[in-house]
């Protein structure tokens, strides 16, 4: 006879009860962590959509996302020249802020040049971009859709393809658009400014700049190698794509990393304060019922059983309950909430670990208790 | 003594005193007490409240433990002044004594049949074999008709004869009985008596019980007095 069972199937509504709370807290510590990876997730879809090996910025910068970075168009046919490396594209970085209908939309400009690294690596429906200008692929959490047309800059742009999940590391949706339009987007001045230019004589700017050139290299070449030659100018500087990575987990979310990381800490350590209260509870409920079973005899055993196995059926069940409901709601985020197994395991580890030291407190109070307790009215 | 009933004695105490708190609260709850229950022997605690009574019924079981003296069960020495003899003193519970409460003290999520039977699977019984026996001693007692009831919905005569139930489940020689008939009518009483007087006949067991009820007085042996903690024999 399962004395646990039958105490939890006596107070079962209580149990319950207290079990949707846990999973409340525990989906609240899963989601902290889910956030954590979706914004790292997210940090690292954009240096990963161009499927590059090298990539090259201004000297003295860690550009083109963790600082801002700008470069003479020309780096690009440089670049491509160098030994090993296979194919080579400019591409800039911009957010820009329009006007959907009423809406107001903040985007994540990626110019690139068709046909050349930098572009999606996955159209999801509708086509890459065909014409060389006011065409444009946007990501579908733009909420635009296949023929929308956006004003960006001077310009109209008609959408002819979507992507998935291409978000910058602020959690803008991405869109791409050829280089030359983004040039114009971002470096050509607005007619007031152009006609003060030419009227102090340096011209209109040159508005062949962009913000990096990404490579990729020939099998059997060492892309550290090809970013040691491209160090050689001295206007350049050059990072692996493993750098790159690095560089944006490290720069770009480290402070929001440790932010989730710290209050997911507290989560944790809130949590367990919480299970060891309500375990100590639950025991502190029963000591009457455990001096009983003392009396006629149960051995500790028994005693350390039931609240043992209490303490795991709500830490599992919390835990279950939590998971469900998380993974139910994870998409009603604003930003992507990566739920990894590995991580859930960690958790229910987590969890399953501070029941059991939890219910020590709980167990040694039981242990402690006089029989002659049970005696009284 | 009665000297029908030969050889050695179940429950063997000798010069046990014990006192609760120190100083000013100091409480004497038994003053120098001595006494033998012989198997077979249905014996009647009586005394005024707060004269030790249950503190007596205590420490023949191991619940509590005694400040001097000398307590053997079942021809074992358990306690020697100062010390218990024995660490497993649940396990020495579990076979050899039965306890009635003064409060019943029914587990509450378990129903009649389970609190009986817990009893019997505690000592080893398959859960089939402690049901069977459990719901045979339930109707014995006449609560049979109430063996799938909730404690807390049985009444307070019923509560006490499930309890009376799980005392004697596993056939223990000595019975602790606290007022078992407190909550009973007189003629359930009498049967709970009878019950206790055929177990001791035919498991040559010890009963040691506290009563008030006067109803009752002519099924005991012998009939001890407690009065602020010193026992006196008043029929021998
Ligand atoms: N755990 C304890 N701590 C302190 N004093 C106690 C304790 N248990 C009993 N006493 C005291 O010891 C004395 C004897 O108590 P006991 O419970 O044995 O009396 P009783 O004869 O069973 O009374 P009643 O008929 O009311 O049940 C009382 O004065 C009581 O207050
Ligand atoms: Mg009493």
């Amino acid at each position: 006879m399962n004395l646990a069972y039958r105490d939890i199937r006596h107070n079962l509504g209580r149990f319950l009860l207290t079990c949707f709370g846990l999973s409340l807290l525990l989906g609240v510590v899963l989601s902290m962590i889910g956030i954590y990876r979706g914004l790292v997730e997210d940090a690292l879809t954009l240096v990963r959509t161009p499927v590059v090996d090298v990539w090259v910025v201004e000297s003295g910068t860690r550009g083109p996302f963790a600082e801002s970075s700008r470069i003479p168009g020309d780096t690009r046919e440089a670049i491509a020249r160098l030994q090993g490396v296979s194919a080579a594209g400019s591409v800039t970085y911009q957010s820009v802020e329009t006007l959907y209908g009423a809406k107001k939309l903040r985007l994540y400009v990626a110019g690139y040049e068709p046909g050349r690294p930098g572009g999606p690596d996955r159209i999801s429906t509708g086509r890459p971009i065909g014409r060389s200008h006011y065409e444009m692929v946007a990501d579908k959490r733009t909420g635009l859709s296949l023929g929308s047309r956006v004003e960006l800059g001077r310009d109209t742009f008609i959408v002819v393809g979507m992507t998935d999940d291409q978000v910058s590391s602020g959690g803008d949706p991405v869109i791409y658009i050829t280089l030359k339009d983004s040039q114009q987007l971002q470096f050509e001045l607005a007619p007031p400014a152009a006609r003060r230019e030419i009227a102090r004589g340096t011209g209109p700017g040159d508005t062949d700049t962009i913000n990096a050139v990404v490579a990729r290299v020939s099998p059997n070449v060492s892309p550290e190698s090809v970013a040691e030659a491209a160090r050689r100018w001295k206007h350049l500087a050059a990072m692996s794509q493993a750098e790159q990575e690095l560089i944006l987990t490290r720069s770009v979310v480290e402070r929001a990393r440790k932010q989730i990381g710290l209050f997911t800490a507290l989560l944790l350590i809130v949590s367990a304060v919480i299970i060891a209260l309500i375990l100590y509870t639950m025991t502190m409920d029963k000591l009457r019922e455990i001096a009983t079973l003392k009396l006629i005899g149960a051995p500790d055993r028994t005693i350390v059983g039931l609240i043992l196995q209490q303490a795991l059926a709500m830490g599992t069940i919390g835990f279950g309950f939590g998971a469900l409901l998380i993974t139910t709601i994870k998409d009603y985020f604003p930003r992507r909430v990566v739920l990894q197994p590995e991580d859930g395991l960690a958790l229910a580890a987590a969890v399953i670990l501070v029941c059991v030291l939890s219910s020590a407190l709980g167990v040694r109070l039981a242990l402690k208790v006089d029989p002659a307790t049970a005696l009284g009215s | 003594m009665d000297q029908s009933v030969g050889g050695k004695p179940l429950v063997h105490v000798r010069n046990v005193s014990k006192h609760f708190g120190d100083g000013e609260t100091r409480v004497d709850a038994l003053r120098d007490v001595s006494l033998e229950v012989h198997p077979g022997e249905v014996v009647a605690l009586l005394g005024p409240s707060g004269s030790g009574k249950t503190t007596f019924l205590n420490v023949i079981g191991c619940i509590v433990e005694p400040s001097t003296g000398w307590v053997s069960l079942d021809g074992e020495i358990v306690y020697d002044d100062g010390h218990w003899l024995r660490s497993d003193l649940r396990k020495l519970r579990l076979e050899k004594v039965g306890f009635i409460f003064q409060f019943h003290n029914l587990l509450p999520f378990l129903n009649s049949t389970d609190n009986v039977a817990v009893v019997l699977s505690l000592a080893g019984y398959d859960t089939a074999e402690s049901k069977r026996r459990a719901i045979e001693l339930l109707d014995y007692l006449e609560v049979g008709h109430r063996k799938d009831a909730m404690p807390a919905n049985l009444s307070g005569g019923e509560a006490q004869r499930v309890a009376i139930a799980r005392a004697l489940a596993n056939r223990p020689r000595i019975i602790l009985a606290d007022e078992p008939t407190a909550a009973l009518d007189s003629q359930r009483a009498g049967i709970v008596m009878d019950l206790l007087r055929k177990v001791a006949v035919e498991q040559e067991a010890a009963i040691l019980a506290v009563t008030h009820d006067e109803k009752i007085f002519d099924r005991f042996d012998r009939i001890f007095h407690l009065r602020d903690g010193r026992l006196d024999d008043q029929n021998t």
